[in-house]
């Protein structure tokens, strides 16, 4: 269910990392606990995000969500597709509704990530949401 | 001889929708029938300038008079309110708002008084905001308090600004404040707006605040803790005044919102158990009008060392009695509402408090608790109680049990208006899953709180045999199911003749 390629955070943010960048968006799980969203609030391109620190918000019928970033840098692209279809993070969690790239980043800051493994475990446990 | 009517019971259109009155219109009707003209006409360019003068007004229904009041007449019988039955939004405290605040509303000296009118003129209104400033100190415990913020959120601002004011005065910024996870949302918001970053505290297995996470929480750099007590759970946080002595002994203050007060007003009081500064929400604990368009009316009440910093104007009395509005205040944060906030309301949680008198708001307050308590323990078999603390005003279930059948709050509350009841809140405290919120306030009899608890035992008969009937409700309303999610993602606010484009003819 959850990509491989992928590392996760508690937040329920994923990331991908490819050489220096860092695509990052939200799980499925994070999509369905919140509901049919309507709204995303995404940073502008060069604001420099910091791991563990929220870089915008998701709002769904039920619930406004901060969305924490799993690593530092600053932010090279944004998907701003999801600002008129927000609908997308609901049904393409892990593809199309990627939330914002950062490059360059220092890979080693990905190391205390969940893998695709330890996530699902993560959720098995009963995480909170 | 008779025949056997099937009709049984009329109502008004009970399952017709209602149109907008604009779709009603029909051109050349109209509501008048003015005589012939009898004086010679005037000609509107020439008294209104040519600029001023249209040939058209676009869009305006043409209707008869019938048509008008039918229409109306009969949204106002969709309402359901707290004078048409029990209103258990939890966390809203939706008590009755007695007569008597109408009637003292509207006396003339109270109704019509203008506010630039001079001091001299209007003592009796100032001595309303004073007297009701009384009542409230003495409530809450606390030294002063502004009447103008126009609500709680407002309150809320407020509040942590006078925060700020003081502390930046007394040495240097800081940067946060805490805020338990079960806290209103409003809480963060506030913060947020009055210029602080938000640090979430986890509360324990009780649902109150962890002493140990809130001590290592509590550094140099944070302005304050901001607190719901009870908490949103129903909870008392009976650790409150070792939370306060935490938060204090590092140079922090303790905000507390005051949107639980209906479980405390004459039992406890807040100045007495370290609170700082507080907000009140007298369309809540004191009983003016709460929802659709109230207004409002959220005072904040401080400790002294906060008092300099109150809003202006204030009101004051002079020693030999006469009251004086006192703009002079250099240390004030300024106006955060125009005159002396929501006077009306002030009128009213006064009215509200002297009929009572101080045996009778603790009655209220125990009855208040007495009701939340008879209706969470005749259902917490039906339903699943996620924490177990005695509960004081209002308590939540949680939706476990019922989504292991695939029925969430939402469905419950939905099914709910099938049985006459206005839902309970539906989804908070974030804490709990699947939240329930109950407060009857103590407003609900017994007879009115039994027909809401078979209600409530009966949808949970249903989920059990015949959950559709309950994801599917509501059956008996005009519309059902709306589609929120497309509602606000592409919201339509503005009535168009059908068939126009979006854009359309918006001329004005």
């Amino acid at each position: 269910m959850y990509p491989q390629e992928f590392l996760y955070t508690k937040e329920h943010e994923w990331v991908r990392v490819d050489g220096t960048t860092a695509t990052i968006g939200i799980t499925d799980h994070a999509q369905k606990e919140l509901g049919d969203i309507v709204f995303i609030e995404l940073p502008k391109v060069g604001t420099h995000v910091t791991a563990k620190e929220s870089f915008g918000t998701v709002e769904s019928v039920k619930a406004v969500s901060d969305v924490y970033s799993p690593v530092n840098g600053p932010v090279s692209a944004v998907n701003t597709k999801l600002v008129n279809h927000p609908e997308m993070l609901n049904t393409d969690p892990h593809g199309d509704a990627w939330l914002i790239q950062v490059e360059p980043i220092d890979r080693r800051e990905t190391e205390d990530l969940m893998t695709a493994e330890e996530y699902e475990a993560y959720l098995e446990a009963g995480a909170s949401h | 001889m008779t025949r056997k009517n099937s009709i049984t019971q009329a109502r008004t259109h009970v399952t017709r929708n209602e149109d907008l009155i604009f779709e009603r219109s029909s051109p050349g009707k109209s509501g008048v029938d003015l005589p012939a003209l009898d004086v010679p006409a005037a000609d509107p360019k020439e008294w209104l300038g040519e600029e001023f003068y249209r040939e058209d007004v676009d869009g305006f229904p043409e209707v008869s008079e019938t048509e008008v009041i039918r229409h109306f007449t009969r949204l106002s019988t969709w309402n359901y309110g707290i004078d048409t039955g029990l209103y258990p939004l939890g966390s809203c405290t939706m008590k009755y708002n007695p007569r008597i605040n109408e009637v003292v509303a509207r006396l003339d000296g109270l109704a019509t008084d203008h506010p630039y009118a001079p001091e001299s003129l209007v003592q009796g209104c100032l001595r309303v905001l004073a007297e009701t400033a009384r009542c409230l100190k003495e409530i809450t415990g606390m030294d002063a308090i502004s009447l103008q913020p126009a609500a709680g959120a407002q309150g809320e601002l407020t509040g942590l600004l006078l925060i700020r004011a003081c502390l930046d005065d007394r040495d240097r910024r800081r940067k946060y404040i805490l805020i338990p996870d079960s806290a209103h949302g409003t809480n963060p918001a506030s913060v947020t707006m009055a210029g602080y970053e938000v640090r979430n505290l986890k509360s324990n297995a009780q649902g109150c605040v962890d002493l140990v996470e809130l001590d290592h929480a509590m550094t140099e750099d944070v302005a304050g803790l901001m607190l719901t007590n009870p908490n949103t759970l129903g909870i008392f946080e009976t650790q409150i005044r070792e939370i306060c002595e935490i938060v204090h002994a590092k140079g922090g203050l303790v905000y507390m919102d005051g949107a639980n007060m209906n479980a405390l007003v004459g039992v406890a009081r807040p100045g007495e158990f370290g609170v700082d500064v507080m907000h009140l929400n007298l369309h809540k604990t004191f009983s003016t009008p709460h929802g659709g368009g109230g207004p409002g009316s959220g005072p904040v009440a401080v400790k002294q060392l906060l008092e300099p910093y109150l809003p202006t104007p204030m009101v004051e009395e002079s020693p030999e009695g006469a009251y004086r509005l006192n703009y002079d205040r250099p240390k004030s944060i300024g106006r955060v509402r125009a005159f002396c906030g929501n006077f009306g309301m002030a009128v009213r949680a006064l009215a509200y408090i002297l009929a009572y008198g101080p045996e009778g708001l603790r009655q209220a307050t125990e009855d208040a608790v007495l009701n939340a308590n008879y209706i969470i323990h005749q259902l917490q078999d039906a339903y699943e109680l996620p924490y177990q603390a005695p509960i004081m005003h209002e308590g939540v279930f949680s939706d476990r049990k019922q989504a292991a059948r695939g029925v969430r709050t939402g469905d419950i509350a939905k099914r709910l208006i099938d049985y006459g009841f206005h839902p309970y809140t539906t989804a908070f405290p974030l804490i709990v899953p699947g939240a329930m919120m109950i407060e009857p306030t103590e407003s609900a009899g017994r007879a009115e709180m039994d027909a809401f608890i078979d209600a409530m035992r009966a949808i949970a008969v249903e989920v059990e045999e015949e959950p559709d009937l309950v994801r599917k409700a509501p059956h008996t309303t005009r519309v059902t199911r709306l589609d929120e999610a497309t509602a606000a993602r592409k919201p339509i606010l503005c009535w168009k003749p059908s068939g126009e484009a979006a854009e359309g003819k918006a001329k004005s």
